[in-house]
């Protein structure tokens, strides 16, 4: 046989085409079924799942609430957020750092989006991972709690810049630990100019309304 | 880390290249990578390495294009790089920038074939 000699062909395509392929489509069927989709990012350890549960709890009186929680390995969180009495769904991603868009279409397969008018989506804790990733969402929220330390968002620039609201929890303990919050809202404004910050305790409920307040914002402006 | 689902992306884009082209194996993958796209050189060449094996990428390697970001700057009015990754300011005015216009590329542009 003879070889060929080797040739430079241009192919330019995303690497990520076909998860991004998928995530227009669900984020289209998102707008169809008339379902405002949030996405939560943040470290492991953060409080989303508390968060989260006293979100789906404080929504569920005027709202279809559902959500689908990422985990490696367990489904702790699926159980924790089902007290909510909101519909959950566990993916079990089986050591992915990450979820993707096709995860996501799975996790989907048995609800009809016609029901529902917010769905949480709560990644993998991870701050480096999920970033490359679509979901679909239309709203994606990054979480740093207090116990984390205020320059987090400099070491993780690239998860707070493809953030639009970011999330300081367990606000309740941020005098224990000496929480700067001056010093955090610095850093995440040198990542990511005008996102808007807001502090809660899911514990004492403290900033939960500011924060409720921006979902509603989030689904009249759809 | 992610960089294996990455590879294992690159390795599925190139083969569906190599039967579009009817070529029968690649030397090299040119990819675009910018400082925004979330994914580390180093660790993709690793998970590259290993994912390779047994595919029609087996003797490919990686050969990277950084991208650097640049943002609008609302002051300037023109696309501008910034500070750096961790402060998003105008490289020439130092106003705050938050329309990121170029640096989230992840894209293979050219193929080697064979």
């Amino acid at each position: 046989m003879i070889a060929s000699q080797p040739r430079l062909v241009i192919v330019r395509q995303n690497v990520l085409k076909n998860n991004d392929v998928l995530a227009r489509e669900l984020r289209e069927r998102f707008r169809q079924a008339d379902v405002s989709v949030v996405s939560l990012v943040s470290s492991p350890g953060s409080g989303k799942t508390a968060f989260l549960e006293r979100t789906l709890s404080a929504l569920r009186s005027q709202y279809r609430v559902a959500a689908v929680v990422g985990d490696l390995a367990t489904h702790n969180d699926a159980v924790r957020l089902a007290r909510s009495q909101a519909l959950v769904k566990q993916i079990t991603t089986d050591t992915v750092c990450h979820l993707d868009a096709k995860m996501v279409d799975a996790a989907l397969e048995d609800w009809d989006l016609n029901d529902l008018d917010f769905l949480f989506i709560e990644n993998v804790g991870n701050l480096v991972c999920p970033s490359s990733y679509d979901l679909g969402e239309g709203l994606r929220v990054v979480l740093l709690s207090v116990t984390e330390g205020e320059d987090k968002p400099l070491k993780y620039p690239t998860i707070f810049n493809t953030a639009d609201l970011a999330v300081i929890t367990k606000i309740d303990l941020a005098q224990a630990v000496e929480f700067d919050l001056a010093t955090a809202n610095h850093s995440i404004q040198a990542v990511r100019p005008g996102m808007p910050v807001i502090q809660v305790s899911a514990k004492t409920g403290e900033g939960m309304d500011r924060w409720l307040e921006e979902l509603y914002s989030f689904r009249r402006n759809r | 880390m992610h960089e294996l689902s990455i590879a294992l992306s690159i390795i599925e884009v190139a083969e569906e290249e190599i039967v579009k082209l009817g070529a029968t194996g690649v030397t090299s993958i040119h990819l675009r990578i910018g400082a925004l796209s979330g994914v580390g050189k180093r660790s993709l060449s690793s998970a590259f390495g290993l994912a390779r094996e047994n595919t029609a990428c087996a003797t490919a390697d990686l050969v990277f294009e950084d991208v650097p970001i640049i943002a609008y700057c609302p002051r300037c009015r023109e696309p501008r790089p910034i500070s750096s990754i961790q402060q998003f300011n105008c490289a020439v005015c130092d106003s705050p920038v938050s329309d990121v216009v170029q640096g989230r590329e992840l894209q293979v542009i050219a193929m080697e074939v064979t």
